[in-house]
């Protein structure tokens, strides 16, 4: 063994080597996603069979399944956390943390990224937050409360509700943990994207992966301060007495608060602020994924890649100027939620530039079908159902009607997650011969393909049935409400879809780690695909390339050109 | 741009397209990102402010004179940094280090004189569920927007701390006093808004 001499803890646990960190993202990310998809998993059960006993559940939640019965106290637990793990833990982990750190040095042509170090701390700063979120299941009281959005009062009095207490301040700990290893993370993407190209590079041969990463960095740097100042300021209103965000008058129980002189609407400001753009920060790497693969598998130059570029910039920049279409029914002047409705709206041109790119890419293309060119096609099935659900909340008239509603819960299910997941699956299935040297089963992988697609659809589409039928999102059990009873049959057909697609995902957990070990081989270039990062090893030590970085001389989508004997031309050949 | 032109376009790429490090690039990145934390506490306490009706007249309160010497000691410090820098570039080691240590004894007068203010402010009555003056907001906004301005300006006296020491060891390189200038300046550029918008408007 001529291997440079490291030990275990150096190599695999405090590592500075991007791919390796980025593998650790992968683990944590799907570790809390798994966890994650058992709270959503139990959240269908409660609304599939409300209030039906399920006494083997009591061992494990001995409070909030007491003699097997879901509390509605727990329920709520379970709807704010499986939100916060999805989107900051999983949503935001695996695209962002994980393939921009394992994907953004070898995509540019660099050994590593700008700062290795900075690099090893931010994941290690997210796992205690990771670990702290998860712990607060187990506090007096329960987990957090007050929705993944945390809107005070509920979430700044202690004594509100049980969540309120040590749950809500784990959930605010967790987050801060979260922000900073962001932050860090996005210091990190901005710069080695900016400074550590290789000769040949400019920004427009960059792939649309790499490019998305550059604008999701900026997005965080530039988002997340905000929900850290909201997040200071909502600790000092729980531990310290303020009450920046408590007006007066507020009763818990009989008991009157001292608090006076806040307003709750400012933390909905701050908050959206951060999370408009965190939507896309979850979006934009799924779509520059959806674009590599889908120009890889269809054998054809990405369409209109200059208007793919500024339409991820275009989308960037609109996503700060639009928060305020999550508060339509917050009592804003109706001339401010109109500008939102228009900056909101002004977002579909930029979003339907990229669909159409796609649908240009693939018509009259040789499809070749693989299980990661069906996740991108599936992305961009998506992408479109949830953008025409986008519109009707978008407009703040039909929002009023329709806030709060299930048709809310089917739409961002659409347009964010299932975007988000189906672009991060699609990645696993592209990039995994680069991650660990071994090709991924295609058989199982179709098998996770479609069983997630048909059962994704039949899970989230029917949602928007309940919510123009006025089923609100957050409840407990519809049922008490005389006219939600006859939608029981449609809420059973979800919770068993539900089943049905987190049951899909366990063939994914076995592929991936399966795979690893008894994976067929990979070359270094299994696809023919025509990116930098296909010419480093099939699995490549740390430092990437083994002799010289490789030039780039064209840019990343030369597929297919008239008169070449092969359907592609590398990017780092001449 | 069609496929062939991009092909032919042949940038020379290497370190630094901007002509600067990553390092210096990754400072400006973070004051970016600092500066919007200080703009959402800021924009926070207009909101409040512009809601709540009995806002204090903040000149009854503190006495102006004393902040706008705490202001002055604050960016007399920035310049003595600027020179700092400019020592360094210019290969004067000794001289450079002199000038940091200037501006670290700037800080910790600021921080001293902080220090004494929030002691006088809670004397009189300030707390942070209430004050005498009027809206409970005003005291709780003066405490985290000056505290967390006071806790950066500690950090940068550390940062320069190490800076200095590390000059005196002779481990020294002009772009680390740079680069701590450059967050010393930004610190720096934060109080004269704290300064405004908060004490003056």
């Amino acid at each position: 063994m001529e291997h440079e001499k490291q030990g275990f803890v150096s190599k695999y646990v405090f590592s500075y080597d991007h791919k390796m960190i980025g593998k650790q993202y992968f683990t944590l990310a799907m570790s809390m996603g798994f966890i994650g998809g058992i709270l959503a998993v139990l959240i269908r059960l409660q609304l599939g069979f409300p209030s039906k006993p399920w006494p083997f559940l009591e061992n494990l939640f001995p409070v909030g399944m007491a003699s097997g019965i879901m509390t509605p106290e727990f329920y709520v637990s379970l709807f704010t956390m499986h939100g916060t793990i999805m989107v900051f833990f999983l949503l935001s982990l695996l695209p962002v943390s994980g393939f921009g750190n394992f994907l953004i040095p070898l995509q540019i042509g660099a050994r590593d990224m700008a700062f290795p170090f900075l690099n090893m701390l931010s994941f290690w700063t997210v796992v205690p937050g990771a670990i702290i979120i998860i712990i607060s299941f187990f506090v007096e009281g329960g987990a957090a409360a007050s929705g993944w959005t945390a809107y005070p009062p509920l979430s700044a009095i202690r004594s509100a509700i049980p969540g309120s207490d040590l749950g809500q301040t784990l959930w605010l700990v967790g987050m801060i943990f979260f922000v900073a290893s962001f932050t860090m993370g996005g210091l990190n993407f901005v710069v080695t994207i900016l400074n550590l190209r290789t000769k040949g590079l400019r920004m427009m041969r960059m792939p649309l992966t790499t490019w998305a990463q550059f604008v999701v960095g900026i997005l965080g740097l530039l988002s997340f301060p905000a929900l850290a100042a909201g997040a200071l300021l909502l600790t000092f209103d729980r531990s310290l007495g303020t009450s920046f965000f408590l007006p007066a008058g507020i009763f818990i129980g009989d008991t009157l608060m001292p608090h006076e002189g806040g307003t709750p609407l400012l933390w909905q400001h701050l908050f959206w602020f951060l999370g408009h753009p965190e939507v896309y920060i979850i979006m934009l790497p799924a779509m520059g994924f959806t674009s590599d693969i889908l120009a890889t598998f269809c054998r054809r130059p990405i369409f209109g890649y200059r208007s793919m570029v500024y339409a991820i910039g275009a989308i960037g920049t609109l996503s700060f100027l639009v928060w305020g279409h999550h508060m339509f029914v917050s009592g804003m002047s109706p001339f401010l939620g109109s500008l939102f409705v228009v900056t909101t709206l002004a977002i579909a041109i930029p979003s339907a530039v990229k669909a159409f790119n796609w649908l240009f890419t693939i018509a009259r293309a040789r499809i070749q079908f693989t299980s990661a060119s069906l996740f991108g096609l599936g992305v961009v099935s998506l992408f479109v159902t949830g953008g025409l659900t986008g519109i009707f909340l978008g407009t703040n008239a039909t929002d009023i009607q329709l806030h709060d509603t299930y048709f809310v819960v089917g739409h961002f299910h659409f347009i964010m997650a299932g975007a988000g997941l189906f672009g991060a699956f699609g990645a696993v299935y592209y990039w995994y011969p680069k991650m660990f040297g071994r090709m991924l089963s295609e058989r199982l992988g179709k098998i996770h393909f479609w069983i997630t697609f048909v059962a994704y659809y039949a899970v989230f589409f029917p949602m928007h049935y309940l919510g123009v039928s006025g089923m609100m999102r957050r409840i407990y059990d519809p049922n008490v409400y005389e006219y939600l009873q006859p939608l029981q049959p449609v809420n059973l057909f979800i919770t068993i879809s539900a089943f049905v697609l987190f049951a899909g995902q366990l063939i994914f957990i076995y592929n991936y780690f399966a795979s690893m070990r008894t994976g067929a081989p990979a070359t270094a270039n299994p696809w023919n695909a025509a990116g930098l990062e296909w010419s480093a090893p099939a699995h490549p030590g740390h430092g990437n390339w083994e002799g010289e970085i490789p030039p780039a001389h064209r840019w990343p989508y030369d597929y297919s050109e008239p008169g070449k004997k092969r359907d592609f031309t590398p990017q780092w050949e001449a | 741009m069609s496929q062939t032109a991009i092909a032919q376009a042949d940038w020379g790429g290497g370190a630094s397209p901007f002509g600067v490090t990553w390092q210096k690039m990754m400072m400006w990145f973070f004051i970016v990102t600092d500066a919007l934390l200080f703009a959402g506490l800021l924009v926070s306490y207009g909101v409040v402010r512009i809601a709540t009706g009995d806002w204090p007249t903040q000149s009854e309160v503190f006495s102006l004179t004393y902040i706008a010497t705490m202001t002055f000691v604050l960016i007399t410090s920035s310049a003595t940094m600027a020179c700092g820098v400019k020592a360094a570039e210019l290969g004067r080691p000794a001289r450079a280090a002199q000038f940091v240590w200037l501006t670290i004894l700037g800080g910790f007068i600021f921080l001293g004189m902080q220090a004494y203010e929030w002691s006088v402010f809670i004397h009189e009555g300030g707390g942070i569920t209430g004050n005498p003056w009027g809206s409970p907001t005003f005291s709780q906004f003066f405490f985290i927007i000056t505290g967390f301005h006071g806790f950066h300006v500690l950090t940068g006296v550390t940062v320069l701390l190490v800076v200095a020491i590390r000059a005196a060891m002779g481990r020294y390189s002009p772009a680390g006093v740079e680069n701590a200038g450059l967050y010393w300046h930004f610190v720096d550029l934060v109080w004269v808004f704290v300064f405004a918008l908060f004490y003056l408007v």
